[in-house]
């Protein structure tokens, strides 16, 4: 069972403070790999804001392929951050020979294109690069977007913090949204697209738990979009499921929660809105979950989502004060974190309720 | 002494003798009255001289007694239904199987042998080298069957592609422009369809109670198709039409009473289906012979005593995209397009043709495709069609779910299977089984009128559905014979039977860890027979 946390601040905060979040819940999770989403950079990002970053592990090759690839499309490199990292034989981590961390600036020809068209290309692209990489395998890209920085790593978490010198909070990486996980997926491959936080087109997804809907939910996304692909984990079903409702249908953030867990019959046939739960449940059937699940969603506007399964078999906090907000699977990682807020306002989010939090840190409850 | 011929049936040509034991017979008569294929008759029989007393007052007379013989003429050859075993008080006659029978042979000196019941010689069971192997055990937690709430329906209706649906964005909130086909959810268990004609009134009438009392007082949304050829009028005027699938096949028998009586109907029927095949004798109509078309069954059909042959497909219709347009839309319109309208074919190796080309269909106008499978049961047809057409349900249910996977349209046209389903007594397995390859809901016939009585099975016992001497009183027309049904008796043995399939489906949902229905969950399933595993794409396991 993974353990899964991410801290929302109005100030900028280092990876320490995700790391110093998830190591008081480690009895839960098995310290095997590290992996964390970042968006709303500040640091070395923070002049790129709005330019896409590409966040890498790869092999020299990998880098040759991917600088061939990025050139012959047109993207022009304006700024990059290679980590110093601290190689030493006793770190538990197995390491990656490169790791890129690139801001471009998009092809003139997409200058006067719609955001939209934008947003497809750089899908596209880290779709294109990642089939790339894979073909020899050379490396991973995890993400492709605008202020969002991704790093996944197998071994020790607290090795791989020292590797990438994350304990040390000199300002280079700082982010005002942070998603993060402390375990590889070790129910399958190890594998290192199988590590949550999963990323597409903005929006981020960690997840706890089995998917037991998992079959029918992959064999009915792999026809819904060209980036619903790998499904090295289960949990990448939460993510796919998250975009399509909110990006591809255009739905409002709470119908997400209807569509993962609906409510029984019995109960929608009492709701002034059955007709439109009731052709919500029909016509998503396949994207249902029904096993074990929390789940963090991190969206493009900043906007923080929080929600469980429908039996609340799987646990989740929420606290902060007026600067954080976090969540977490555990409590003893708020208390690691915001040992001084009131604990009185902590939120345990019920198994039909929807919690998001927005970039003013104000703590919405849905009841679904 | 007495010269052999060789060509004479004799007892040991039929497939079942019987064996009396004179020496226990009190000769009440029973059996002789109970047969309703007067297989039995007493007649007198010449004794060993030997073994009388001389001087008796006996042996004066004739050196016979009175015996209980069965007939060797094959007409009337017993069929092994044990109705004289269950009334002789003597235990004194049973029917044995003939395992020398040379009935294929002898019984088709007259045409075809015609017989009800299921095909006595495809009946592998797939299902049964499937098991649910998939168990949440550490990595999720398996549910509770006795306390979890379960939330077990199935959609009958055509669904619609989440983008077509006319959902507007106002403010935070979804709302509906236009309406959508209608789409009922009910339990994943439709009684199938077996007419009356087929079945006696009362058998239907048990199924039809049974069905109303699990709608009304057990919880379970279980649906009844009447079958071809209609229902009494009481019932079409009744609001207890809504636990009722109107089905038209093609002999449209029945459709002329349900067409008048639609404007004094109280309530819409849960669908109608429009039977294309059966699996038990797929390309064939329905056929009811003459023996069974009563009175009241003339009146119902409106038709004269004569043997009833469906046609072997709809006379108006050549294609699948004719029959979207002129079947479906007519009879979606005829309901206001509030009422299902779905299609039943028997499977076959074009179903998935069939099936993609109704996914296909621009009109979005089938509410379900119902396959029927090979080890289906039927009232009448001869048994070459039974024995040697048709196709097993299982793979072909998996082959039209992947195809609709393949496009991405799962779950639009719900699919509803049957043909065997129950065939060993546990239905509530196999119609998981049947969920977890893809099946959203399953049909249940051939059970049902075994639950009421029915002795037929797959090793030829009885299965004389089509002579309308059925002695159980469940495939007649025969007053007398109709009147050994408890009506009450056996709508209770069927509705005991769905409320332990519900609680048996639940011990299969509970270990997976699921609430819902896993409909198209093969993970959940494991194959101990590779070529099965291979087939269907689940796990192999050993």
């Amino acid at each position: 069972m993974c353990r899964i946390g991410s801290i929302k601040s109005r100030s900028p905060v280092a990876p320490a403070r995700a790391l110093h979040l998830m190591l008081p819940q480690q009895e839960g999770h098995d310290n095997s790999g590290f992996a964390m989403v970042m968006q709303d950079l500040e640091g070395a990002f923070r002049h790129y804001k709005d330019k896409p970053l590409l966040s890498l592990a790869c092999t020299p090759r990998g880098v040759q392929l991917v600088n061939d690839y990025m050139e012959q499309k047109g993207f022009v490199q304006i700024a990059q951050w290679v980590p110093d990292v601290v190689r030493r034989p006793d770190l538990r981590i197995s390491a990656m020979p490169r790791y890129v961390f690139r801001n471009y600036d998009y092809p003139e020809i997409y200058r006067y294109r719609t955001q939209e068209e934008r947003d497809d290309l750089l899908v596209d692209t880290r779709l294109a690069l990642r089939a790339l990489l894979e073909e020899s395998n050379d490396g991973y890209v995890y993400s492709f977007w605008p202020d969002v920085l991704t790093l996944k790593e197998i071994g020790d978490p607290a090795d791989i913090a020292t590797y990438f010198r994350l304990w040390d909070d000199d300002g280079r990486l700082e982010a005002r949204n942070i998603v993060v996980q402390c375990r590889q997926n070790t129910n399958y491959d190890i594998v290192r697209y199988a590590a949550h936080p999963f990323f597409l087109q903005g929006y981020t997804l960690c997840a706890n738990g089995e998917n037991t809907f998992h079959t029918k939910n992959t064999e009915l996304q792999r026809s819904l979009h060209r980036g619903y692909i790998g499904f090295e984990s289960d949990s990448q079903n939460f993510l796919y499921t998250l975009h399509y409702v909110l990006h591809e249908l255009r739905w409002p953030i709470q119908y997400y929660k209807h569509v993962i867990t609906p409510l029984p019959f019995a109960e929608m046939a009492r709701r002034p809105d059955h007709k439109v739960l009731t052709l919500i449940r029909e016509s998503l059937a396949h994207l249902e979950i029904n096993g074990p699940n929390a789940i963090i969603g991190l969206l493009p506007d900043g906007n923080m989502l929080a929600c469980c399964d429908s039996k609340k078999l799987r646990p989740m906090v929420i606290g902060g004060d007026e600067n954080t907000v976090a969540i977490s699977s555990e409590v003893c990682g708020l208390n690691a974190i915001l040992p001084d807020r009131d604990t009185s306002r902590d939120i345990y989010p019920g198994e039909r309720e929807t919690i998001v939090i927005d970039n003013n840190l104000e703590v919405q409850r849905w009841k679904q | 002494m007495e010269t052999v011929k060789t060509q004479d049936v004799s007892l040991n040509d039929l497939p079942w003798i019987v064996d009396y034991r004179p020496e226990r017979c009190t000769l009440c008569g029973s059996c002789v009255a109970t047969c309703t294929f007067d297989a039995i008759a007493f007649a007198r029989e010449r004794v060993n001289s030997a073994a009388r007393k001389s001087g008796s007052e006996e042996s004066k007379g004739p050196a016979t007694r009175l015996v209980v013989r069965q007939s060797a003429a094959v007409a009337q050859a017993c069929t092994g239904c044990g109705m004289c075993e269950k009334v002789c008080p003597a235990r004194a006659i049973r029917p044995v199987r003939n395992p020398d029978h040379r009935f294929p042979l002898v019984g088709r000196a007259h045409g075809p042998i015609k017989r009800g019941g299921r095909t006595n010689l495809n009946t592998q069971r797939t299902l049964d080298a499937i098991v649910v192997g998939r168990i949440s055990q550490m990595t999720d937690p398996a549910l509770d069957s006795e306390r979890h709430t379960f939330d077990l329906r199935a959609p009958l209706g055509r669904v619609m592609l989440p983008h077509e649906l006319p959902l507007r964005v106002r403010g935070d909130r979804l709302e509906l422009e236009d309406p959508t086909p209608p789409v009922s959810w009910i339990y994943p268990v439709i009684f199938s369809d077996m007419s009356i004609g087929a079945l006696s009134t009362r058998a239907w009438e048990a199924i039809a109670i049974a069905c109303a009392y699990l709608n009304e007082q057990c919880g379970l949304p279980v649906r009844m198709c009447s079958g071809e050829g209609g229902m009494p009028v009481r019932l079409l005027e009744s609001d207890k039409l809504r636990y009722m699938i109107l089905q038209i096949a093609s002999g449209h028998f029945g459709w002329n009473r349900i067409l008048r009586a639609l404007p004094r109907m109280k309530a819409d029927p849960a669908g109608v289906l429009i039977k294309i095949g059966q699996g038990a004798k797929p390309g064939d109509g329905g056929l009811l012979p003459a023996a069974k078309v009563a009175p009241h069954i003339q009146a119902i059909r409106g038709v004269p005593k004569a043997t009833l042959h469906s046609p072997p497909n709809h006379q108006g219709l050549y294609s699948i995209e004719e029959s979207v347009q002129k079947m479906h839309l007519s009879l979606n319109a005829a309901f206001g397009f509030r009422v299902p309208v779905a299609i039943k074919c028997a499977a076959s190796a074009t179903s998935v043709s069939v099936y993609n080309n109704l996914l296909r269909d621009p009109y979005k106008i089938c509410g379900g495709f119902f396959l029927d499978g090979i080890q289906g049961g039927t009232g009448a047809a001869n048994e070459i069609s039974l024995d040697h057409t048709g196709h097993p349900i299982v793979s072909k249910l998996r082959d039209c779910y992947m195809a609709a996977v393949a496009q991405g349209l799962q779950g639009q046209i719900p699919l509803w299977a049957g043909g065997g389903i129950g065939m060993t007594g546990n239905a509530a397995a196999d119609a998981f089984k049947m969920i977890c390859l893809g099946a959203n809901g399953v049909i249940l016939g051939k059970l049902l009128i075994q639950l009421l009585g029915c002795v037929g099975n797959e090793h030829g016992r009885c299965n004389a559905c089509s002579s309308g001497k059925c002695p159980t009183g469940i495939c007649t027309q025969d007053p007398r014979l109709v009147a050994r049904l408890d009506v009450d008796k056996g709508a209770e043995s069927i509705v005991n039977y769905m409320l332990t399939f519900d609680s048996e489906l639940r011990k299969l949902l509970a270990p997976v860890g699921n609430s819902s229905l896993p409909v198209g969950r093969s993970d959940a399933l494991v194959s101990t027979d590779k070529a099965v595993a291979d087939k269907l794409g689940i796990q192999y396991a050993c």
